[in-house]
């Protein structure tokens, strides 16, 4: 028998299990999943509990719900992975040994990484909703929120699912302006990059729509503390942001099971190649989802995309034979924009989100770098296409690789080069 | 990719003016990148931009300013002070790099 084991049961290690297990004959491969405890969140939906929209019952399931007959699922945390010996450790001392390993252990918020974040004010005037229990605190918070100065803030890339905070912002903005208090609320979007978002084009696209809404922009804001007593956010380079209410993504990092297997970079990811996932050190180590080092968004859509690619050339693999799919970087993500209108943006490792229409050229449904509300309900039934078809491991109706088809290059004005900035 | 002509001799650059071709870079040319972006070279300096091109060689990408501060030695507050603003941009730029990933 050979052995197949994979630690974590989020999105792509659910995924990836259920995938295989309709490939590899059960006469032949045992497959293994292990994750810490049995609930499987639809993390997407996570931003919309603070407001309300979602409740509760929505975004969580058992994960064994997911995980089709032929896999065992053990829950326990993983201490460390001996990859010399092929071992994997548990805490409690059991023992798994494994023919090929995949590591799917994702990414988490670590609030403990900056001073004063997760210290006197934290669910206090200081939140997040990257996990359940931030998200709910948060709703409780909002019901009664007076008003004053709301700060969005992303204290360092990379971050899971990196429009989320922009989603945060318009959808807070539409929250205040329905609840008619948005005149007293102030927003500002704290971040260390060089604008709204990464790329050229999306980025002008999303500060326009802050601009429009009213909501400041603070860029190239690399926080060092906060300051509890004062509540401000305090840079490296001594530029002050106050508060009444942060909301704030804090430092994301792998598991640190990673690092003490010493197969993790600085933020605890694994390195591996960006077209296969293979890790450059061990040949039967693989890394998919949030867990790996590739330079894509770190987002269930690129999970997705990644596991056709991963299915091919395991399958390859295990016959002997070389590895011929590479992975193109495909993302796929709606940004939610607020009083019931979403954007979508579609890019891979070279090509940025640009405008047009996706999947089809011209009658889309979906429109891409535009507000409408076809996207909007792509976003709202895109939870019921996670547990019924992305977890079961069943074909979208889309391609894994991007395609340029529907894309426009409205030739943007040039970058401008460094030099002519400060 | 455009060609520009950099302290006498001909080196391959992107759009933003960041060298694309590791072995076009030379110590005269980081004093000349340097200049241009208003900073002047000083021993701090060089050693930043000296383990961002042997980093560089090992890992087969640019360090970001968490891995300056982590195995470079370097306190990313130090980096904002050598390099105003922007230190992982400017930090690359001089040493002849792409801008650090984290940006997708």
């Amino acid at each position: 028998m050979q052995r197949l084991l994979v630690l974590g049961a989020g999105t792509a290690g659910t995924m990836v299990v259920n995938r295989l297990r309709s490939k590899l004959p059960v006469s032949e491969w045992t497959i293994t999943v292990v994750d810490a405890d049995d609930t499987h969140y639809y993390q997407p939906g996570f931003l919309f509990l603070p407001f309300g929209a979602y409740r509760p019952e929505q975004v969580v399931r058992p994960r064994r719900q997911s995980i089709k007959a032929g896999i065992e699922l053990v829950t326990a945390e993983v201490d460390r992975v001996d990859p010399t010996a092929d071992r994997v450790q548990l805490v409690g001392g059991r023992v798994l040994e494994y023919d090929y390993l995949v590591i799917a252990t994702g990414t988490s918020p670590r609030p403990d990484q900056t001073p004063g974040m997760a210290e006197a004010l934290w669910h206090e005037s200081i939140h997040e909703f990257y996990t359940y229990e931030g998200a709910m605190a948060l709703r409780e918070k909002l019901r009664t929120w007076p008003g004053g100065r709301l700060v969005v803030h992303v204290t360092e890339m990379p971050i899971k699912c990196p429009v989320a905070p922009l989603e945060f912002t318009f959808l807070a903005d539409a929250f205040f302006r329905e609840n008619g208090l948005r005149d007293r609320v102030d927003i500002t979007y704290v971040t260390p990059l060089e604008g709204a978002f990464t790329k050229p084009v999306s980025s002008a696209h999303l500060g326009d729509m802050l601009n429009k809404r009213g909501i400041g922009l603070e860029p190239d804001f690399v926080v060092e503390r906060i300051d509890t007593d004062t509540s401000a956010l305090v840079s490296y380079d001594e530029r002050e942001v106050p508060f009444d209410l942060l909301v704030t993504v804090p430092v994301n990092m792998g598991a640190d099971f990673v690092a003490r297997s010493g197969l993790g970079d600085d933020l605890n990811y694994v390195h591996v190649d960006k077209q296969t996932f293979q890790s450059e050190k061990f040949d039967n180590i693989f890394a998919l989802g949030d867990a790996s080092d590739i330079p894509a968004s770190k987002a269930g859509s690129v999970a997705h995309f990644a596991m056709d690619v991963f299915e091919r050339n395991f399958l390859s693999l295990v016959r002997g034979e070389p590895m011929r799919a590479e992975f193109d970087g495909h993302a796929n993500c709606f940004i939610e924009s607020g009083r019931g209108k979403g954007m979508l943006i579609d890019f891979n490792y070279v090509t940025e989100p640009l405008p047009g229409t996706y999947p089809l050229p011209t009658v889309g449904p979906f429109s891409l770098l535009r507000e409408t509300r076809v996207n909007h309900w792509g976003k709202l039934f895109f939870r019921w296409i996670y547990w019924n078809v992305l977890l079961p491991g069943r074909q979208l109706p889309v391609p894994a690789r991007m395609s340029m088809a529907g894309k426009r290059h409205d030739a943007p004005a040039a970058p401008t080069p460094i030099a002519a900035k400060d | 990719m455009p060609i520009t002509m950099l302290n006498g001799k001909d080196v391959h650059v992107n759009d933003e003016g960041f060298l694309t071709e590791f072995d076009d870079w030379d110590e005269g040319l980081a004093a000349v990148l340097a200049e241009q972006i208003g900073i002047d070279l000083t021993d701090a300096h060089w050693k930043v931009i000296r383990f961002l091109r042997e980093d560089y060689r090992a890992q087969g990408e640019t360090a970001t300013t968490r891995r300056v501060h982590t195995v470079g030695g370097v306190p990313v507050k130090e980096q904002f002070a050598l390099f105003p603003k922007k230190p992982g941009k400017k930090m690359s730029y001089i040493a002849g790099l792409p801008k650090p990933h984290g940006c997708v």
